[in-house]
């Protein structure tokens, strides 16, 4: 049978590779007493399957990994002895399910602290945005809740273009994309968040079946006192996939500001994939 | 959550960044405010290297399981890293408080090959420590070095405080019950190494004067401080059946070298092969109880969950109870998808009948070890393989399915000649016309054997501590010879043959039986860029060539001199317990061809029973008389 575990990754753990997640639940999943599937052969190795690597660098509220078990106890004393079995205070809830495609994911991309003067070019100042936003600011950095109006404004005036065409590169060659069709939404607080993401949610309802077992866990992104973030949902899966990073790169070149990776801290909220009739999205953990 | 030492910012700019934040599953945290003692331990070289040593993993717990100390780690950090730390002066922290190092009580290193001589002094620097001891002051850690060069620790001496000689199981506690008590009473660095020095394996460099002979070898080595020890004697663990063991070993995030379970089933090695500091320094050899290593088996695998558990020690096939161990292992937990790895095992029938079980045959090979390639010179180093013993194992996992076969040898060995070079080319065809004696629809295509050697270096405590090393020129002449050799047997094209440099093995040559005076050269090389030496693509000859010349010390001194038997060595201060009379013994039955039987079969009085145990007490047939 198989089984889906959600799980979050923050911390420390963001500096974990994707290939290396991999194997740290492997051997978590032994030290929890897991009856896992091994496939066969000499060099035998666990039926496991991500739904979607995480970059390096990234925090994540809604991970999913799907096993393959040979025998299972109550799913809470799974999720218990998977807790367990991993040192710091992770928290897991775990349904029993079916491979699925992932279709959306949502992501909130927060400026770090201490990172407020790599703004400074295109909202402030010298940057080809500037006429845009009115008069220059010329007051303190510490005050955040202009800067964070300021940022709002240029992310909006971003969106709003027809099309946003990026040079995407592959191993083998580049492209140019328009991204503009694999943005599902931006919001700039939780709310405006929520309210958006539920207009495009299916209408599922939770389902406390006895397969399925979760621990109400509080978001583990990194809060940041400047509050300058956006929350984005994208296209996401093996067919479309468009990381945050490029958007972030995208938005910084246009706003005349140049583009520093470390400088934002990307966190994933959840991922998705699309119920076929009504096109809407359902989150991994609450799909059968 | 811990807060990191580095910002995201470097971290994401380097080479896999979880070398340096901690975190591992069973990593010990405890509360600084807690314990009296902070304890750093070092491996010199990179995280997936340190993280693979055992020894590092047996310290680490046995100082955690004391209540007043808290053991940490710390590794070099990779050269993009120490060019960060350099550029904006970041202090090298450990990987559990992410505290610097300098901060600490004890630094230890642990010294397991030559050429990571140099990442000990990149560690100080940028530790922030003063690379010279006698530059260190009350605000600097205690610096200690353990491990087997530590039974030459002349090259390095004046970058230590204290090396420890031996195991650490035996000795450590006193150590720190010193150290406790002088920091409580607020006594200098000066007054605990006079109290340490007092403690049997512990050796203080900075308490002797080397006075040198006008031929640069040593005349003397002279105390400055009275109380010191004529001799630093090693410390062993006599109980090692039931010597604790670390049953909760760290579990790195990457990939390291040794990601599996290692059981440690016995130490020391009874065979006595003559070029082996190994099995002479480690002596008596000692086994671990089976019982008690089925449970640490068990224990270890579910506190790990690694899916591979491998045995270690010098010679496996030796363990008294491997069978019984091996079976158990597979009939345990075979079935639930944990291989079994089996390293320095004899090919025999019960060897190659564990490894069908555990392994694909067609993916692997089988390995054997002749060091020589005639029987005249494989008598000369005691290697206890005949070509019979090698061509019958050949014979039999050919008939049971393998195809290929990996052959150890070491060149330059003592009163080696052209016709031992080229005997190797000759073994190695023998094993691959062995294959072709079978009916061809046995074979599983061609055989493949493939022949590697390695450049002898003689090493301190062993008969061959007296010998002249080949100049690399020779060595490379043998390479010649041996290849051309090779080419030219009726198998040739079914070998392939694999060859060292010579000259990170000339290196290790001069630092193995080296002395004092090469203290300079190491920090010369050290601020001219060397670092990480054993990284072939780091490792730069020219640079160490400036150093010693330089300091106008000439290698050849070291490597190419044969030494005279009354000569002072080095490493005379310190006793591996094997005797010196002993080891001359040994050297002058190497050269009139003899071997010596191994410690079962027959004691010859190599000294190591005066530590009152292992393979030394059994009941033998034969007692050798003490005459040759």
């Amino acid at each position: 049978m198989k089984a889906r575990i959600k799980f979050q990754k923050y911390g420390a753990m963001k500096f974990i590779g994707h290939l290396d997640v991999m194997r740290y639940f492997q051997k978590a999943f032994r030290r929890a007493g897991y009856d896992i599937e091994y496939t066969q052969g000499f060099n035998p190795h666990q039926v496991m399957s991500f739904a979607s690597p995480l970059g390096l660098g990234l925090t994540s509220d809604a991970e999913y990994v799907d096993i393959g078990l040979k025998s299972c106890e109550d799913p809470e004393i799974m999720v218990g002895s998977i807790n367990e079995a991993l040192p710091d205070d992770r928290e897991h809830g775990k349904k029993e399910s079916a491979m699925s495609l992932v279709s959306a994911a949502d992501y909130l991309v927060s400026l770090k602290d201490g990172y407020e003067m790599e703004l400074q070019g295109g909202i402030y100042g010298n940057g080809s945005m500037e006429g845009n936003f009115g008069e220059r600011l010329y007051g303190s950095l510490e005050d955040y809740g202009i800067l964070h109006d300021k940022f709002r404004r240029a992310f909006e005036r971003f969106y709003s273009q027809p099309n946003i065409i990026i040079n995407k590169k592959t191993k083998k060659n580049e492209m140019m994309v328009d991204i503009k069709p694999m943005i599902c939404f931006t919001a700039f607080d939780e709310t405006e968040y929520r309210k958006k993401l539920s207009g495009n949610l299916a209408d599922f309802r939770r389902t406390e079946s006895s397969g399925s077992y979760s621990v109400n866990a509080e978001s583990k992104a990194d809060v940041y006192e400047n509050k300058i973030r956006v929350y984005m949902q994208l296209a996401a899966g093996s067919a479309v996939n468009l990381k945050p990073e490029q958007v972030m790169e995208s938005f910084c070149a246009a706003s005349g500001i140049s583009y520093n990776p470390f400088a934002w801290q990307v966190h994933r909220l959840e991922i998705y994939t699309r119920d076929e009739e009504t096109k809407k999205l359902i989150p991994l953990d609450r799909f059968l | 959550m811990r807060k990191l030492a580095l910002s995201d910012e470097i971290l994401l700019s380097v080479e896999k960044p979880a070398r340096y934040i901690g975190g591992e599953v069973n990593m010990v945290v405890k509360n600084p405010k807690d314990v009296d003692i902070r304890f750093c331990i070092c491996f010199p070289d990179v995280y997936e290297i340190g993280m693979s040593h055992l020894g590092i993993q047996i310290i680490y717990d046995i100082l955690n399981r004391r209540d007043d100390t808290w053991c940490e780690r710390v590794y070099s950090p990779w050269v993009d890293l120490d060019k960060l730390m350099r550029e904006r002066d970041i202090p090298l922290f450990a990987l559990e408080s992410q505290e610097p190092v300098r901060n600490f009580d004890f630094l230890g290193f642990t010294l397991q090959y030559e050429m990571c001589y140099t990442n000990i002094l990149q560690v100080l620097e940028l530790s922030k420590i003063p690379v010279f001891a006698k530059d260190r002051t009350a605000d600097d850690p205690i610096v200690i070095g353990g491990g087997p060069c530590t039974y030459n620790p002349e090259p390095i001496a004046d970058f230590f405080d204290i090396f420890y000689i031996g195991e650490f199981e035996s000795g450590y506690e006193e150590i720190l019950d010193i150290y406790k008590e002088c920091k409580k009473n607020g006594m200098t660095r000066r007054e605990y190494l006079e109290r340490v020095s007092q403690l049997e394996g512990i050796y203080v460099p900075s308490f002797y004067d080397v006075e040198y002979n006008d031929d640069g070898t040593i005349k003397s080595y002279r105390k400055n401080y009275d109380k010191a020890p004529d001799k630093v004697r090693k410390q062993i663990e006599m109980k090692l059946d039931e010597a604790y063991y670390p049953v909760k070993p760290l579990v790195p995030f990457v990939k390291v070298t040794q990601d599996r379970v290692v059981l440690e089933i016995q130490r020391g090695c009874i065979r006595g092969c003559r070029f082996c500091q190994a099995g002479m320094i480690y002596r008596p050899t000692r086994e671990r109880d089976v019982e008690y290593l089925k449970k640490c088996a068990y224990e270890m695998l579910k506190s790990t969950g690694h899916e591979e558990i491998s045995l270690s020690s010098l010679s496996s096939s030796d363990y008294s109870q491997l069978k019984e161990l091996v079976y158990f292992l597979i009939d345990e937990f075979g079935s639930k998808g944990i291989n079994i790895s089996l390293p320095s095992l004899r090919i025999d029938a019960f060897s190659l009948d564990v490894m069908g079980k555990v392994q694909d045959i067609r993916k692997s090979s089988i390995t054997f070890a002749p060091e020589a390639g005639t029987q005249r010179l494989r008598d000369v180093i005691n290697k206890g393989l005949t070509e019979d013993s090698i061509l019958n194992g050949a014979r039999e996992a050919f008939q049971n399915g393998w195809n290929r076969v990996k052959l150890y040898f070491m060149m330059g060995l003592p009163e080696e000649t052209d016709e031992d070079v080229e005997g190797i080319a000759v073994l190695a065809d023998k094993i691959a016309g062995v294959y072709y004696e079978m009916p061809k629809e046995r074979r599983q295509g061609k055989v493949n054997v493939v022949a590697s050697t390695s450049f002898f270096v003689p090493k301190p405590f062993t008969p061959f501590q007296w010998c002249a090393m080949d100049t690399p020129e020779e060595y490379i002449r043998k390479q010649r010879l041996l290849k051309g050799s090779i080419n030219r047997q009726p198998h040739g094209n079914c070998i392939k043959y694999s060859w060292h440099d010579a000259e990170l093995s000339v290196l290790e040559g001069v630092f193995a039986r080296g002395d004092r005076r090469l203290c300079n050269v190491i920090y010369d090389a050290y601020k001219a860029g060397c670092m990480y030496d054993s990284w072939s693509e780091y490792f730069d000859y020219g640079k160490w060539l400036d150093a010693f010349e330089k300091n106008g010390i000439s290698i050849s001194f070291y490597t190419c001199r044969e030494r005279q038997e009354d000569e002072v060595f080095p490493w005379d201060i310190i006793d591996a317990g094997v005797s010196k009379p002993f080891l001359l013994r040994e050297y002058r039955r190497a050269i009139s061809g003899k071997t010596t039987p191994n410690c079962r079969e027959m004691c010859f009085n190599c000294g190591a029973k005066q530590f009152g145990g292992g393979v030394c007490f059994i009941e033998r047939e034969a007692v050798y008389e003490g005459k040759d």
